[in-house]
């Protein structure tokens, strides 16, 4: 009999195990909800899957009565498109910044200590204040977002920056480069991979600051939509839209990636020997 | 006309000593080896002559001006690690430079451009024996590949100067002896000054034409920062003049991948060939000899 830690599942078996806490999570919920709709048709806490199909149905195939636009898609586009930008609004600051910082001491010496304050500051504490100097429309929300995660980012990239070897900066030199040739020949490629796994990383909390800010001020966006029908304990369309939330940022993290492997190949092969 | 001259270098760091009395000149063309106990100093010299330390005291010439205090082209390095661009594969390596030169703002080459660059690189790709590997990234390539292609993207500047921070520490013995043929070769093609710190005072024999000892002549036990170490033997070595070179011409290519039993075997050789003082080597050949037959 080997030893616990040298046992390890086949493929086959692998896929099964992975599988097992989401059947499980479901067959549960599905015998709670039966029990309480036994009990009472009428409850919404727990709602049934055929309720969530009507739901769905008439978020997402059915033009709304008062705007006639599908509702889903429209709270989709208008979340997406908050979040990537902000997303790629911190990325590019984070880029310019980090890569500064890292490559040149008379940029870090004031910026470095300054970004770390900043990035002290609760975001959600300065909401108020954002919606005070920018307003209620999409500017606030994407700021949010660009102060929760741009400071940990431009860190980040910062101390990926510092830790490339002195010996490569020093070879670029004897090789004829100049600051400017070896931040777009040495970091920059050799930043661009560390920084998408770091914006892969900040995934989460982007979401979590779009989610409050639309809860807050919008007209639509998911969250919005979560908060506004909370109030009628409308489960049946708070869950689903949770769980394609949860789907859109899976995705959207496997399309990031997607991206980091095919245009890094290197920067993968790099880490796998390493760890092997 | 002396190349580089030192006059009366010193170095300190604060109250320690590293280096004292430094006083030598070297011509063009010479091809030094440094060895000396671990923590007296070579490498803090190289950086000196890198431009990645000071001087504490002193001259250190470069034609007769003092050296600049950075890094430049004028003088190429080979470290034991991380010489290489791990993001560039062995041609984007060895072509940086060219890029570097002719492309301020980009740093990149493209078109007509590229393809005068590319031949240039794959020259001198070839010459260090990598032509197989010329796509590959540094991770696909073993030590001594890495080494070979560390040399060729500084080369390919034209250095006046070529510094070698222990380039061949982390190889195997028979690796080693390849890099020996190279390294020579590439120093007489090159007409270069070549300064190798070594840990092997074999090989600070083998490839110089001078071999210096950094050492501290004098120690205080109650003050043991107080004094550096000076270069206390400059030996003109010289072993390998022109007709040895010629006798072993450099060994074709690195096998890409090298077959693994050979390179054992021949590791294993070379290690006990070398070591047996040259009497007993005859004699064993001689056992082995009639115990076959």
């Amino acid at each position: 009999m080997k030893k616990l830690i040298n046992r390890v599942p086949g493929r086959t078996a692998r896929w099964i195990l992975g599988v097992l806490p989401f059947v499980l999570c479901l067959v549960l919920y599905l015998a709670a909800s039966n029990a309480r709709l036994a009990e009472n048709e009428n409850d919404k806490l727990l709602p049934s899957f055929s309720s969530f199909a009507g739901a769905i149905e008439r978020m997402a195939f059915t033009p709304d009565k008062r705007s006639g636009n599908y509702l889903l898609w429209q709270d989709t586009a208008s979340s997406l498109w908050r979040l990537s930008l902000g997303l790629g609004l911190s990325a590019l600051l984070a880029l310019v910044i980090g890569i500064l910082n890292g490559a040149i001491p008379y940029m870090r010496a004031p910026l470095s200590p300054f970004i770390t304050a900043i990035s002290l500051i609760p975001p959600m504490a300065i909401l108020p204040i954002l919606f005070i100097v920018f307003g209620l429309g999409e500017l606030a929300k994407v700021m949010l977002i660009v102060i929760g995660i741009a400071p940990f980012l431009i860190r980040d990239v910062q101390q990926r920056a510092l830790e490339i070897p002195a010996e490569q900066l020093i070879k670029a030199q004897t090789l004829g480069a100049n600051t400017w040739q070896i931040i777009v020949r040495v970091l920059f490629p050799q930043i661009m991979p560390r920084l998408l796994a770091s914006v892969r990383l900040s995934l989460g909390a982007a979401w979590l600051f779009l989610i409050a800010a639309e809860a807050i001020a919008a007209t639509e966006g998911l969250g919005y939509r979560i908060f506004l029908v909370r109030r009628y304990l409308a489960m049946d369309v708070i869950l689903p839209y949770v769980v394609w939330i949860t789907l859109l940022a899976f995705l959207l993290d496997y399309v990031l990636r997607k991206i980091s492997r095919m245009c890094y190949p290197w920067f993968h092969a790099q880490i796998q020997t390493a760890e092997n | 006309m002396a190349l580089i001259e030192i006059r009366n270098l010193w170095k300190e760091y604060g109250q320690q000593v590293v280096l004292e009395q430094l006083n030598k000149t070297v011509g063009e063309g010479e091809f030094i080896t440094i060895v000396g106990a671990s923590g007296c100093g070579k490498t803090t010299f190289l950086k000196m002559l890198l431009g990645t330390e000071s001087v504490s005291r002193g001259q250190l010439l470069l034609d007769g001006k003092p050296l600049p205090g950075e890094p430049g082209p004028e003088r190429g390095i080979v470290f034991q690690r991380y010489s290489v661009f791990p993001h560039l594969s062995v041609l984007g390596n060895v072509m940086l430079s060219l890029e570097l030169e002719k492309s301020p703002l980009l740093g990149r080459l493209f078109g007509g451009a590229r393809k005068t660059a590319e031949k240039l690189a794959k020259e001198m790709i070839d010459a260090v024996g990598l032509g197989q590997a010329m796509h590959k990234y540094p991770h696909e390539l073993s030590g001594g590949m890495q080494q070979r292609l560390a040399l060729a993207q500084s080369l390919i500047k034209r250095p006046r100067i070529l510094l070698l921070d222990e380039p061949f520490g982390a190889l195997d013995p028979g690796i080693r002896a390849d890099m020996h043929q190279l390294v020579l070769s590439l120093w007489q093609e090159h007409k270069l000054t070549v300064f190798m710190i070594t840990h092997d005072i074999k090989e600070g024999f083998y490839l110089g034409t001078r071999l210096w000892v950094f050492d501290k002549c004098r120690f205080d036990p109650q003050a043991p920062n107080a004094y550096g170490a000076q270069i206390t033997y400059d030996l003109p070595v010289g072993q390998t003049d022109g007709h040895l070179l010629k006798k072993s011409p450099p060994r074709a290519a690195e096998k890409v991948p090298p077959p693994l039993p050979d390179k054992y075997r021949r590791n294993l050789w070379n290690q006990v060939f070398t070591n047996i003082p040259c009497p007993a080597r005859v004699i064993g050949l001689c056992v082995c000899g009639v115990g076959f037959v």
